[in-house]
């Protein structure tokens, strides 16, 4: 009884609203936690898992042997690889698509790769503006890797003890 | 400033040299009328405007973030940029809806709340429309502006659009009880129905001869009535945490879901006008409207309207702090609230301030 009293007062004087209202006005004066994006970033971890690329070996030798490893784990089906024996005699990639509208990142391809060739990049701001644009094929993905080789070669390199 | 006090007779004289001396003084009137409410609906629609950014901004920090600062200095050029928007959009009116209701409805949200602002004393002496009724009138232009949502909810023949007008029919008749007796009460105590007057009525009083007027203003001694006037407040005007009429989690937008441009954005302007109306009758009624809280001589030299306007925007950011504050209430706690606490508390509270007048300790006389 003493109790339904007592919450009847609290409610009916407005006891706990203002108590709300007091937790609003604190955090009026709070310092504001806002990243005002273009100009400020959040860090981001080494294995963030953005833009896709393909690296090259520090010859210039294209990295992926075409075992289509990535294409049969990708849970997605974003990756379409043909392969064919170039001149030399050794197998490579004459096709290697990625779908990036299709693709979830979760950068199975890239665990699955066994010479570090599929790679996903710290990159997250890329955009397409039309329906295609996303739709990146391998002079795309190569070209992707030689302008970041330097960022996904650090990034690697931070990450090599856990892997 | 004699060129300002000239300039009424000066256009008197022009308009009957043109007209003839009868229409010409008719003439005369409507002009300045037209004028005149000009200079009220203006600065109205600007403060609307910006009413938008200042909720946006506070709620931002409310929520420590910074709110929008992108178009322009701070943000200022954003209400600008979204009435742009706005205005290029297209109207849709959808085929199976009543389309006369359907284009009138917006305007029927619209117009009373603007409509209202006539009888609001601005200043000593500086009001549209001088009226002994102002508070019959103001009660039945607030009550009006429901119209415009019930008749959206019935023309866009759509089940939400319905369902919004339903609940805002119901909320608008329950609130509007107590509403009603909160201002019967300021109205006992003030013994006028004229707004103007009712102000002046609040500068009297034992505290107001010592210079304190802030004390002597109806907030303290109908400190409850001030809490329910400006909670119904809250639920006439749709704002939260009585939004159930328009709930995003139920009901999509309620009555304005098949609205899009400049017909949404006119249900917008009537609930922010509605706001800032509110606030504007919560200073008036209870704050005092224009006068100054102290009677000190050094404050002497602030203009009355300074002092109105400096107490609305703290009643209207009220509101917005309560946005940012409350969750919305369920529909049944709404019309438990309304019904069975602020009808029984005005009722009450109705009967202890007549006993009181009627005691030796009257402080009304």
């Amino acid at each position: 009884m003493m109790e339904r009293i007592h919450d009847f007062c609290r409610g009916f004087l407005l006891l706990e609203l203002l108590k709300g209202m007091a937790l609003t006005g604190r955090h009026l004066f709070r310092r504001k936690i806002t990243v005002q994006f273009p100009e400020e970033k959040t860090p981001l971890s080494p294995r963030f898992r953005g833009l896709h690329a393909l690296r090259r070996y520090p010859n210039g030798e294209e990295r992926c042997i075409g075992c289509k490893l990535c294409e049969a784990v990708c849970p997605a089906l974003a990756i379409t690889i043909e392969t064919a024996q170039r001149d030399d005699g050794t197998r490579r990639t004459t096709r290697y698509d990625i779908d990036l509208t299709k693709c979830i990142f979760c950068g199975f391809c890239e665990e699955s790769c066994p010479v570090d060739s599929i790679v996903e990049t710290g990159m997250f701001e890329y955009h397409g503006e039309k329906r295609g644009d996303l739709y990146y094929t391998k002079e795309m993905l190569l070209a992707v890797g030689d302008r970041y080789e330097e960022a996904i070669a650090s990034d690697r390199a931070k990450d090599s003890a856990y892997r | 400033m004699e060129l300002i006090t000239s300039l009424p007779q000066w256009a008197q004289q022009l308009s009957e040299s043109f007209f003839g001396a009868a229409l010409g003084g008719q003439v005369y009137t409507v002009v300045k009328t037209l004028v005149l409410i000009g200079c009220i609906v203006a600065p109205l629609m600007i403060s609307i405007a910006y009413l938008t950014l200042w909720e946006r901004k506070l709620i931002g920090w409310m929520q420590i973030r910074l709110g929008p600062n992108r178009v322009g200095p701070f943000g200022l050029l954003q209400p600008i940029a979204d009435g742009i928007k706005l205005f290029l959009k297209e109207i849709i009116v959808p085929s199976s809806s009543n389309k006369g209701l359907f284009v009138l409805a917006p305007i029927m949200a619209l117009a009373p709340a603007l409509a209202a602002w006539a009888v609001i004393p601005f200043a000593p002496e500086v009001v549209l429309a001088d009226v002994n009724a102002g508070l019959l009138y103001l009660l039945a232009m607030t009550s009006l502006g429901v119209y415009g949502v019930i008749i959206a909810g019935w023309a866009s023949n759509s089940k939400y659009a319905f369902l919004g007008a339903m609940r805002s029919a119901a909320q608008i008749v329950a609130y509007e009880i107590a509403m009603g007796f909160a201002l019967v009460v300021v109205l006992m105590v003030s013994g006028s129905l004229n707004l103007s007057e009712i102000v002046n009525a609040q500068g009297r009083g034992r505290f107001a001869d010592m210079g304190l007027t802030w004390l002597s203003w109806n907030w303290l001694p109908l400190a409850p009535m001030l809490v329910v006037y400006f909670i119904t407040g809250v639920a006439e005007t749709n704002r939260a945490p009585f939004d159930a009429v328009e709930g995003e989690s139920e009901i999509v937008a309620g009555h304005m879901v098949e609205y899009s441009g400049m017909a949404f954005a006119l249900f917008f302007l009537a609930e922010y006008a509605n706001m800032w109306l509110i606030a504007m009758l919560t200073v008036i009624m209870f704050f005092g409207g224009w006068q100054a809280p102290v009677d000190w001589a050094i404050l002497a030299w602030v203009p009355s309207i300074v002092w109105l306007l400096a107490k609305v925007v703290c009643v209207v950011s009220l509101f917005l702090w309560f946005r940012a504050t409350f969750p919305r209430y369920r529909y049944d706690q709404i019309m438990r609230l309304g019904w069975k606490v602020f009808i029984p508390v005005t009722l009450v509270w109705l009967l202890v301030v007549g006993i009181w007048m009627q005691t030796p300790w009257n402080i009304w006389t």
